[in-house]
This record gives C-alpha cells, structure tokens and sequence, in this order.
C-alpha cells in the first residue's frame, strides 16, 4: 500500500519532465531557424531600421510590459471581485459583475480599446486599461466559478470547528479554487499578449509595431520576424504560466 | 437514573424553522445530556438529527430556545470560540483535501493558538490513538487513504483540542459492515479511556442499541419519541412508533446488551486435569451426577470433553472431544449464543481474561435472560 502511494508521484513527475521538456525545445527550434533565415537575407537599410537586437529587444520588453501589467491590474480587480460575488450578502452583485465582464469580452478589441483611447487619448495607460476591461472575465469568472465548485461540506465543517468566515475563505476557499482561478488568469494572459499586439496603432511600440511595419513597407522579412516573433513570446509565456500553474496547485487535489 | 449534577447539554424548547419552510424541523424539543455518556440521536431519513445536532453548536441558528453547556448559556455566545470547544464530525467527514492527515488534525489546535512543539505531539498521540502510525500516515494526504482511515483521522481531528464535547452525525455512515463494526469497537474503547460528551447520530437502531448509553429516538420535526437507556427501550418501547423503529427481534437485540456474567453460570462442572491420572478422573465422575467431565490444562484452560467410556483410555490428550464454544466473560450473551450455535452445542464454556475456566453456560439460561429481563424492567417501572 505504502509502495503504491509513492509509486504513482515518481511515474507523474517523469511524464511531468517530458512535457515541461517539449515546449522549450520547440522554441528554442523555431528561435534559431528564425536568426537563421534572417543571417541569410541581405538586409536593406529600411529592414535593418526595424531588424536590430536593440530595437526588437524594446518591442519584445514593451510588450511584455503591456501585458504584464493588465494582467496583475486584471488580477488586483477581478480576484477580489469574484471573492466577493460568492459571498453569502453579497451574491447579488454576481449577475451585475459578470454583466459588466461579458461586456467588455464581447466588444471586439480593437473596438474597445478605439474606444478607450477616444475617452483618454493615445498611450501606454489607455492601452493598459482596454486590456483590462477586455481580459477580465476569464479570471472574474474563473474566480467565481472555482469558490462556487469548492464542496460545501468542507466550508461546513471549517466553520464547525470554528474558523471564522475570513479563516474559512484563505485557509480551506481560496486553495482549493486557485487552479481554475489560475486557469483563469493564464487565459487572461494569454488575451493580453495577442492583443498587445493591437497597441501600435495607438503609438505603443510593442511587437506588432514589427508586423505592421511589414506590412506597410512590404517587406516580408520584417512581417515573418514580426509574426514569428509575436506567436512565439505567447507559447513561451503560455508554458510559463502552465508551469507555473502546476507549482501553485496545492498538493493533495 | 437521574443524576443531581449539571448536564452537559441542555437544551430547551429548541425549536428551527428553516427559511420559507410551513413547519419547524425541529419543534420544541428538550432534552438533558448527561456528561460522560454517549446520547444516540436515532430518527428516519429527514427527522431533524443533523438540524438538532447543528444546533448545537450554533451552526444553524435556533429560532427560539435555549442551548446550555455544562450549566452556561450558549445560546448568545461567539459561535467561533464555542464550535472550538465542540469536536464536530460532520456527516460526510469533510477532511481537507489539500492539508496532510497531521495538518486536518492539528486544524482546531492551530486556532487555539498552540505552539508547533505542542501540535506535533499532539497529533501523533491522536494517531496512536486511532491506531494509525504516525510516522506512516502523518504526512499523507485524505486521497491516499481508505475510507476507513478517513472516518478514524475525522473522529481524531474532532479530539485534537481535547473538547469535553463531541458532536458525531453518522461518522461510521459509509462503511462496510465488517470495518463498521470494528470501528464501533475502538470507538467503544476510545470512549472509555476519554470519557467524553458525545451526541451521536445515526439512522441505525442496532448501532444506537451497541453504542448509546442513552438513546433518543426520533420522530418527525426531531420530537422526541422515546429517551432512556437502549435496555429500557427494548424492554419497553413508550410507543407503537418505538416498537415499531426497534423492528423485530428485540429480544434477540437484548441480548447484545447483557454480558455472560450478567447471569448465573453452572459452576457444578466436574473437571480434572488432561496431565493427570484417567483412572482418577474417572472415579470423580462417578462420584458426581454428571455425564461428563472437563478436562482442564496446567493453567485451568478448558481443553476436552470426555465421558465415562473415554476415561478407559490411558491418553487424556486424545480422549472424547475438544470443546466447542468457548467465551470469555466479557463477551455478550448474543456473542455466547452464536459461539453455541455455530459449534452446534447446547452450551458454551466460559472462560475469564486469562483464559481459565470459569463455568458453563447453556441454552437455556440465555433464553431465560432475553425473556426475563423483559419482566425485570416492567417490575422496575412500576411506581412504588
Ligand atoms: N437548509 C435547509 N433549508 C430548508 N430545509 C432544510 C434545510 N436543511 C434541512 N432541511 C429540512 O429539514 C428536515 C430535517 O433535515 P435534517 O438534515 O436535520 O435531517 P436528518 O434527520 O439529519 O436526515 P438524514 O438522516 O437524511 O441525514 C428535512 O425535512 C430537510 O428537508
Ligand atoms: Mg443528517
């Protein structure tokens, strides 16, 4: 019985190695076939203006940056939120939260974030807070639905022993949502890295400044830079998160 | 059976009517919980148990009533700091999925504030007790365990602080009937050691009957069908609705209430040692009325049955038959008569804890008890 139990984690964690192995290996593949093909090209000086360690080193920081930055204001917000759509004297601000969350989903990025820079004009604040408005809902909802699926057993036997409804929520709640909570959030940021892209039509240089300026220049080395490079920085940060994501998972679940 | 001193619980025309329910589900209902003793809650499906038991402990708000523990109004006070000191196992256990089996136990000590030193010590004492190896099982979580190690860390985590009260709703519900019935065992054992208030409840009379120093049977809107002790119960159910919850067979239900020495034994038995002289044996046999002689071991342990025609023979060892039912003095008088039924003799050997020989027990004697103590009691409740 003893051998069993100990048998199973070490079987998981090998597979566990192989598929946190995978994703890296991929990327590190396409990463070096992409500076490859580029070597080869005989750059003019426009690709080059836009094709320097330098300048695409700022894209990808700016864009991060970007998304980074929506994503822990999408969490400050939207986690306490959630918490608080659940509570017993506070349910009924659930349909009028997750109202407001489908609204802004619901209106196509471009469109919101249009909007927000007409109200507040260009800029990395505007472009933050379209971001903010348009990802909350999976971690809204993710929050919500994680302490709603919590067995409601366990609540009732952590106040039977007295854990007051503060004590309750941090020690036996919140634990045992953070993976769909979670889930939540790396769906978020995932959102916000593909939509970050969006960002350089309102003066915001990030990585789709690389792809647009492909396009208008009409030279494909900087759109294929630009394209790769965008799809790239959202698997790594998707595997990053997933890992992450396993970490924070309590063990016993 | 009334005692001068304070109960434990005490509750007074408690009474909770659910939310946009038309009638309470539980109606006035009083009841004194001596301390010491465990009190069954037995009912149907849907009575009221977990509501009364709940109430308790303030988990559902009583709508009118008082609570009482141990002489002092709880009705009123912090809910936090009085579930602290009420162990609780709820209905379907409830262990944390995501603590270990030493982080579930040390759940309420934890909230009290102890020190680490005090907690680890504690918790491994607690697992002894439930006879599960600390070093074993401390740092497992509830997914790697049996149903049955889940039910003893529940009942462990509801002791950790020590509280003077426990409040168990069904903790041996979904259980094989075999580890039940062991569970039931350590439970009875534990119960000795500790001695604590403990209201108990279940749906299963013969649970309540083996369990219960006292038992409340319930009916609709928890109202109190019947309070005594399972004995007096059986004996004399108050209703038809009793009897009828007590099903068939009381009699033989009696009888895994009385110990074998409850009764009177047949101590007349002629006995000789297997070691010794068969040609004395046989002439002690002859001296008694009896038809058979049993033959005892150095230390006074039953070992064979022999008549006058086998004391020819020279070696006793091999001589008549082994005996049959043997039962110890502690085992209940239904245990001796399934010992008597199963070897197919009219009469078990009764031995005491070392093993000696003691006397004999037979049939008779047990169907005179199931039936007797039925008149016993009916005797006792007659106002003088
Ligand atoms: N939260 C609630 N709201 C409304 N009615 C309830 C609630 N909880 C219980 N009841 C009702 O109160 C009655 C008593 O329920 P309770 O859970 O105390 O029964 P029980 O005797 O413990 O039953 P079981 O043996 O099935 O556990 C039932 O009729 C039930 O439907
Ligand atoms: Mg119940």
């Amino acid at each position: 019985m003893a051998v069993d139990v100990m048998a199973a984690p070490v079987e998981h964690s090998r597979r566990r190695v192989l598929r946190w192995l995978g994703m890296p290996l991929l990327l590190a593949v396409v990463g070096i076939s992409l500076y490859a093909y580029v070597s080869t090209q005989e750059l003019d000086t426009i690709e080059r203006r836009v094709l320097n360690a330098p300048g695409l080193t700022d894209r990808v920081i700016e864009h991060l940056q970007l998304a980074g930055l929506s994503t822990l204001v999408v969490i400050a917000i939207a986690v306490p939120l959630g918490i608080l759509a659940t509570r017993r004297g506070a349910r009924f601000v659930a349909p009028v939260v997750l109202i407001l969350g489908n609204l802004g989903q619901a209106i196509p990025s471009l469109g919101l974030i249009t909007l927000v820079v007409l109200l507040a004009g260009v800029g990395f604040k505007s472009i933050v807070f379209g971001l903010v408005a348009y990802s909350a809902l999976p971690i809204l909802r993710n929050t919500m639905v994680g302490l709603q699926q919590v067995d409601q057993t366990l609540v009732k036997s952590a106040r039977g022993m007295g854990m007051s409804a503060w004590q309750t929520l941090t020690r036996v709640e919140l634990p045992l949502a953070v993976p769909v909570i979670l889930a939540g959030v790396r769906t978020a940021l995932i959102i916000n890295i593909g939509t970050a892209t969006l960002s350089t039509f309102f003066g915001v240089q990030a990585l789709g400044y690389v792809i647009f300026q492909g396009i208008q220049l009409d030279r494909t080395p900087v759109l294929i830079v630009g394209a790769v490079m965008a799809s790239g920085l959202a698997l790594l940060v998707d595997y990053l998160a997933g890992v992450v994501e396993e970490l924070l998972t309590p063990r016993g679940l | 059976m009334t005692s001068q001193a304070t109960p434990m619980i005490r509750l007074d025309e408690l009474t909770k009517t659910y939310r946009g329910q038309p009638h309470p589900a539980v109606d006035r209902v009083s009841m004194d919980m001596p301390r010491g003793e465990i009190i069954v809650l037995v009912g149907p499906s849907g009575c009221g148990k977990t509501t009364t038991m709940e109430l308790i402990n303030r988990l559902i708000e009583p709508t009118s009533g008082r609570i009482y523990l141990d002489g002092d109004d709880v009705t009123r006070a912090d809910p936090d700091s009085l579930r602290r000191r009420i162990g609780y196992v709820i209905q379907q256990i409830g262990l944390f999925p995501h603590f270990t089996v030493a982080e579930n136990i040390a759940t309420v000590p934890k909230l009290l504030g102890w020190d680490k030193k005090k907690i680890g010590d504690r918790v491994d004492e607690l697992l002894d007790m439930v006879g599960m190896d600390p070093s074993e099982f401390r740092g497992r979580y509830p997914k790697q365990l049996s149903g049955g190690q889940r039910q003893r860390i529940g009942v462990a985590r509801a002791m950790a602080a020590d509280p003077p009260v426990m409040l168990m709703d069904e903790p041996f519900g979904a259980i094989d009937p075999i580890t039940r019935d062991r569970l039931q065992n350590e439970f009875l054992r534990l119960q000795q050691q500790v001695q604590k208030t403990i209201v108990f409840v279940t749906h299963d009379i013969d649970e309540a009957i083996k369990l219960g120093d006292r038992i409340a049977i319930l009916g609709e809107r928890s109202q109190i069908a019947q309070y005594d002790t399972p004995a007096n119960i059986l004996a004399s159910p108050a209703s038809p609705y009793v009897a009828d919850f007590i099903g068939a067979g009381a009699s033989l239900k009696r009888l895994h209430l009385s110990q074998v020495s409850s009764v009177e034994l047949d101590t007349g038995c002629v006995t000789a040692r297997i070691d010794g002289d068969a040609e004395q044996a046989r002439e002690r046999l002859r001296a008694s009325e009896r038809a058979a002689l049993l033959l005892l071991d150095a230390d006074g342990r039953p070992q064979r049955w022999v008549d006058a025609g086998d004391l020819s023979s020279t070696d006793l060892f091999k001589a008549g038959e082994p005996v049959g039912a043997v039962v110890e003095s502690t085992s209940t008088l239904s245990e001796a008569l399934n010992a008597m039924l199963t070897s197919n003799s009219g009469v078990a050997v009764v031995i005491d804890r070392s093993g000696a020989f003691q006397g004999l027990l037979d049939f008779e004697t047990v169907m005179v008890a199931a039936r007797s103590e039925r008149d016993f009691y009916r005797a006792a409740k007659v106002p003088s």
